[in-house]
């Protein structure tokens, strides 16, 4: 059997970590509707929060991860509340120097307490353990929890969105905050709680990317441009459209690798301009 | 009247230099229907802001239930018993009829009015619990902001043109609940430019002209010529 389904397997698999990365910003700009530029640092200082819990109590990836998601739902709530919202609703511009201050201020903090190296948490064997599935194809069981991760993040998010109380309270605010705000439903805590669900969703895919993937104080960048990508490929306020624009990414960048190693990342950002050509609205738009 | 559940002291409103609502003084009681009428930009708007805690800057003081609310943020006054029904219906539109209509129950305070009380208003509401409120007529969608409004248990209701931009027959439907409202002790404050419809139904009124109120009492007692008179400031 020829490598090609092989790589397009593990090109899906791929594809759930980027749709993590991509699952909070997802949120943020479909729901809040604005772009948040320090997303990327924000999973990489989460994930710098693991690697320090790991280092100073000697616990496993796991219960470091458990103990960083309170801990990036209180960021996200704050964050929101005494940063976000003070520009939010003010043009898109404010927002947008605004995170992007944050992402400078976050890499260079990170540069001056861990370093310019390259980190990795260890998952206490999980990184290396395969699963043969026959065809010549075999399953890294971390890329496949991954993956099966991004579809209950997906599943757990819709449900929060459409089948609770606060998730019609999110969409109520997303629609009209000052209407929101007339009628007695402070738009500023719903957000600041929205993005503290946009905090866990972080702590989540910056636990399983510490344990899969090198990162630094300066992977942040790269991470947010995946993510954006996926957002826009699956169309904005579409979670499942994420989910699918990761997935996208991620296969073209394992076919990209096939023709040159220098044409991984490449592949992925003309597959997101190929299809952004011929459907700017991405996938599945929701609005 | 009634025992004073809204008394309104000496207010002004205030957006930049100009003074929207210029030192108006009006009392509402428990299961009464005040009507405010005056032409557009007289204030109606501002006053009704102003009460629900929207309106920016204001001087004078807002009595509610004794105490004044003037400062304090609209989700606490609300939780204290006034909702707001705003003009142009503000509802949300991906939401449906019942997920409009829990925000409504979610923000206010807890009371004997639920949604079967709502549902028994508008049956047709019930029918269409699950549908998105932008598929709804206007009639319809205005009875999902007025059951929104209920929903949150209010002493008192404001109605801020609700009439606007409907047909007839569909005002007449929706002015039919205003008693029934009223029987249960709920104060209503109606605003609207439709002088007739909103006196037939007022115990009382007060009319507004440039932000000053220039005319009240009962409209069983006050000739149409002289409501008119005042309304256009002649």
């Amino acid at each position: 059997m020829g490598e090609l389904p092989n790589q397009i397997v593990q090109g899906v698999l791929v594809g759930g970590l980027y749709a993590m990365y991509a699952m909070g910003l997802s949120l943020s700009v479909g729901v809040m509707r604005f772009v948040n530029i320090a997303h990327g640092d924000l999973i990489v200082l989460i994930s710098f929060l693991i690697l320090t819990l790991i280092h100073a109590t000697g616990m496993g990836a796991l219960p470091a991860t458990l103990i960083a998601l309170p801990i990036a739902f209180a960021g996200g709530y704050l964050l929101q509340r005494f940063l976000l919202q003070r520009v939010l609703g003010k043009g898109v511009l404010p927002i947008i120097l605004v995170t992007f201050g944050l992402s400078i201020i976050i890499q260079n903090g990170l540069l001056g307490v861990f370093g310019a190296d390259t980190r990795r948490v260890s998952g206490g064997g999980i990184e290396t353990a395969t699963l043969k599935i026959g065809g010549g194809i075999n399953v890294g069981v971390l890329p496949l929890v991954i993956f099966l991760g991004a579809i209950a993040m997906v599943m757990a998010l819709d449900w929060l969105l459409y089948r609770t109380r606060l998730g019609a309270r999110i969409r109520a605010v997303s629609d009209d905050p000052a209407t929101a705000n007339l009628v007695g439903l402070p738009s500023a805590r719903v957000y600041a709680t929205a993005m503290g669900i946009v905090g866990v969703t972080i702590a989540i895919s910056a636990g399983f990317m510490s344990i899969w993937t090198n990162f630094d104080p300066t992977a942040g960048p790269s991470r947010l441009l995946i993510a954006f990508e996926a957002v826009v490929l699956g169309g904005l306020g579409s979670l499942w459209g994420t989910l699918v624009g990761g997935i996208i990414i991620g296969v073209a960048q394992a076919l990209g690798a096939q023709i040159d190693v220098g044409w991984q990342l490449l592949a992925g950002h003309i597959a997101f301009l190929v299809i952004f050509l011929a459907r700017p609205e991405g996938l599945f738009p929701k609005y | 009247m009634a025992e004073a559940l809204l008394d309104i002291e000496d207010l002004s409103v205030f957006y930049g230099p100009f003074r929207a609502v210029q030192g108006v003084s009006l009392k509402v009681g428990a299961g009464e229907v005040v009507s405010i009428i005056g032409a557009n930009g007289a204030g109606k708007s501002s006053l009704m802001k102003a009460i629900i805690g929207q309106a920016g800057r204001t001087e004078g003081r807002i009595g509610f239930l004794g105490e004044d609310i003037s400062t304090r943020p609209t989700a606490e006054i609300v939780r204290a018993g006034i909702a707001l029904v705003p003009e142009g219906r503000r509802l949300f539109p991906s939401l449906t009829v019942a997920e409009n209509l829990t925000i409504g129950w979610e923000v206010g305070r807890r009371g004997e009015i639920g949604f079967d009380e709502v549902y028994e208003l508008f049956p047709v509401l019930a029918e269409r619990s699950g549908q998105l409120v932008r598929s709804l007529s206007g009639g319809q969608q205005q009875m999902v902001a007025l059951g929104r409004g209920l929903l949150a248990n209010p002493r008192l209701l404001l109605c801020d043109e609700i009439s606007l931009g409907l047909a007839p027959v569909v005002i007449a439907d929706l002015y039919r609940i205003i008693p029934a409202i009223r029987d249960r002790g709920i104060g209503i404050v109606i605003v609207e430019q439709d002088i007739t419809r909103s006196l037939a139904v007022a115990d009382r009124f007060y009319c507004l002209l440039e932000g000053r109120v220039n005319l009240s009492g009962r409209p069983a007692e006050t000739s149409r010529d002289e409501v008119a008179r005042h309304y256009f400031g002649m």
